[in-house]
């Protein structure tokens, strides 16, 4: 920054933009490796695990098997899937089927002080996660709701309803006013224009915001431990049982993450198309 | 029957002070194609909104028929609307966009397939009623929108710049199906643009719209002929009209060369502006002397752009001649006027349109 003019901007030289690509393989290679050791990891002994890097190994399925037998009185890889599934997807449904309205009353027809609206949406998250938990664990021991599914739809369904009525709002003002203003000449009721025009049009931000509400529930850890730790609980929950006090685990741990892994993996790789269409909706028409 | 009326409607949008439609009183009557028609901001898309239900009024009425729809919802004031960017919905098929309206008011799925079709053999439209808006040019979008307003048979046709997203040879054509269509369905219309020419070809009556306030409504060629002020004479003609402030001196002068009026002027008439159209304007041999500027030939007709020293300012002016036409860039020229001019007053309305001829220095003043 010292004046000198001549110096061209960066990315006009070969061998800056040769390197710029080359830090990002490198950066990306970085994050990828732990995913790949805990990958490799999982197809490995113990031993071979805990002992010094080995790339050359027998693979087997025997940690894989393991983890998913059912030992008696622990939570079962079966039972903590369906947990999962089940809790994930009522509350993302519970999610859309609150925040489309919320979205419309704040995009379309937008309501009197829907800024002011949409901030509160957002300051709901502002909260450490941390701060709330024991008003919450009292709440639920009140209602009962302790090392239940609903304690967690509830609460799945609160934490991704901000970010599913921010994401969902901007793709509703995207929508052209006059699609919705042709369908309200044309007849369209309110339910009409919802289904012959938003919703068609929104199909693919709405596929986006799912798959995160999807993700984000999926993942969540910390109130599934604190509020459901035992029967009902959740894959985090169950792939931190696999932790044991005695014993080598770290190949048994690793399977039981992949095991937790795929599901989302899976769901992004699907959706992958739709969701970054559903992202770049703005920017590109 | 289907008369439109405009009572003192007024709209004032959130936040601003000064009203987008200012107390609007207009009469559309039964089968007439109404323009609305001025630059951008005049509220002439405002105006027609309120119509559709889909802007609110502030104050006043509006009227479809004899009914007070002023707080009817658009979907039923009995009224069809083709947007600017023809607003078509894009997961749609071309007979589902036609049948759409159909489809929400409950029209059996035999008649509305009728229906379609029947719109669509009009519009030439029957080979594209499978394929998606997408999949259509311009100019067959367009006529899909046109379709999906008449397939439903509504009292009244709302068009907001219909073809302003045509390319221009396609809008001249486009234009004159549309103002076949009209007469033939005769169904009232209001259309607004912001083009003038079009409004000239293609309105039984335009209304000049300037900053929310009517300004005039007339036939085409009242509004050429006779302007109220002097904002409807210069945004009505292709080439705008030749405008040119004269001041209060009598009798009124253009650089140096006297006007000789044939009407006499009112003693309080005050400062003024003279308007003359171009094809007023004779470039040769008159007393006022001039510069040509650019000569643009079109062919069938000119464009002589000229500057005039006046008042100690370079004035542009334009004339239309016929050619053959010699005379190139910077030559010097006598201009004169013949034919009608409009005398404009202080507060810009129109006093008097006398014909008027231009004369050497102190010729009429000392006469």
């Amino acid at each position: 920054m010292s004046g000198d003019d001549a110096t061209p901007a960066v990315g006009e030289r070969r061998w800056v933009n040769a390197a710029l690509g080359g830090l990002a393989w490198i950066t990306a290679l970085i994050f990828f490796f732990p995913v790949l050791w805990m990958v490799l990891n999982s197809f490995k002994s113990e031993q071979d695990a805990n002992t010094s890097p080995k790339l050359t190994f027998d693979p087997t399925l025997d940690r894989y098997r393991e983890v998913t037998e059912s030992a008696g009185g622990l939570l079962s890889f079966g039972e903590a899937f369906t947990n999962s599934v089940v809790i994930v997807l009522v509350s993302t449904l519970i999610v859309l089927a609150l925040a489309i309205p919320a979205a419309y009353a704040l995009a379309i027809k937008p309501i009197v002080k829907w800024r002011d609206v949409l901030f509160f949406v957002i300051s709901t998250k502002f909260l450490p996660v941390v701060a709330s938990i024991l008003p919450l664990w009292i709440l639920a021991r009140d209602l009962d709701l302790l090392n239940t599914r609903v304690v967690l739809i509830i609460l799945y369904t609160a934490i991704n309803l901000p970010l599913a009525v921010w994401m969902l709002r901007s793709f509703f003002v995207e929508i052209p006013r006059e699609l919705i203003e042709a369908a309200e000449i044309d007849g369209a009721r309110l339910r009409g224009q919802l289904t012959s025009v938003i919703l068609p049009l929104a199909a693919p931000g709405i596929a986006a915001t799912a798959l995160l509400c999807v993700i984000f529930a999926w993942n969540e850890f910390f109130y599934a431990v604190q509020l459901n730790p035992v029967e009902g609980s959740t894959v985090p929950v169950w792939v931190t049982t696999n932790v044991s006090t005695r014993g080598e685990f770290l190949a048994k741990l690793s399977a039981a993450s992949v095991l937790a892994c795929i599901p989302v993996v899976l769901a992004g790789w699907i959706a992958q198309k739709r969701m970054i269409r559903g992202l770049a909706m703005g920017a590109i028409k | 029957m289907t008369e439109v009326r405009y009572v003192e409607a007024t709209r004032t949008y959130p936040g601003t002070d000064t009203p987008a439609v200012d107390s609007l009183s207009l009469d559309i009557a039964d089968g007439e194609l109404l323009v609305l028609v001025g630059p951008s901001g005049s509220g002439k898309s405002t105006a027609l909104r309120m119509l559709a239900g889909l802007e609110p009024l502030d104050a006043g009425a509006v009227f479809i028929g004899d009914r007070d729809v002023t707080d009817v919802r658009p979907r039923d004031r009995d009224i069809a609307m083709v947007f600017q960017n023809y607003a078509l919905y894009p997961q749609l098929s071309v007979a589902e966009n036609m049948g759409f309206a159909l489809k929400q008011h409950g029209v059996p799925k035999e008649e509305r397939t009728a229906r379609v079709r029947e719109t669509a053999r009009i519009l030439d439209l029957e080979p594209f009623l499978d394929r998606k808006p997408r999949q259509l040019s311009g100019g067959q979008r367009q006529r899909v929108a046109m379709g999906r307003a008449i397939v439903r048979q509504p009292s009244v046709y709302l068009m907001d710049e219909p073809l302003s997203n045509l390319d221009a040879k396609l809008r001249v054509q486009t234009r004159t199906e549309v103002v076949e269509l009209q007469a033939r369905l005769g169904v009232s219309t209001v259309y607004v643009t912001h083009d003038q020419v079009e409004a000239m070809t293609m309105g039984h009556r335009v209304a000049v719209l300037r900053a929310g306030v009517l300004q005039q409504c007339d036939a085409p060629s009242t509004l050429y002929h006779e302007p109220v002020n002097l904002f409807v004479a210069g945004f009505i003609g292709s080439p705008a009209m030749n405008l040119v402030d004269v001041g209060d001196a009598r009798p009124p002068r253009i650089g140096e060369s006297e006007l000789a009026l044939d009407a006499a002027l009112p003693n309080d008439a005050g400062k003024l502006t003279v308007g003359f159209r171009p094809e007023s304007l004779r470039v040769g041999d008159g007393p006022l002397p001039a510069r040509i500027r650019t000569v643009e030939d079109l062919g069938s007709e000119m464009f002589v752009h000229v500057a005039v020293e006046h008042h100690g300012d370079t004035v542009p002016l334009i004339a239309k001649v016929s050619p053959p036409f010699e005379g190139t860039a910077g030559d010097q020229v006598g201009l004169q006027i013949a034919g009608t001019t409009h005398l404009f007053g202080e507060d810009g309305s129109r006093i008097a349109s006398p014909a008027a001829t231009l004369h050497s220095p102190g010729a009429v003043s000392r006469s």
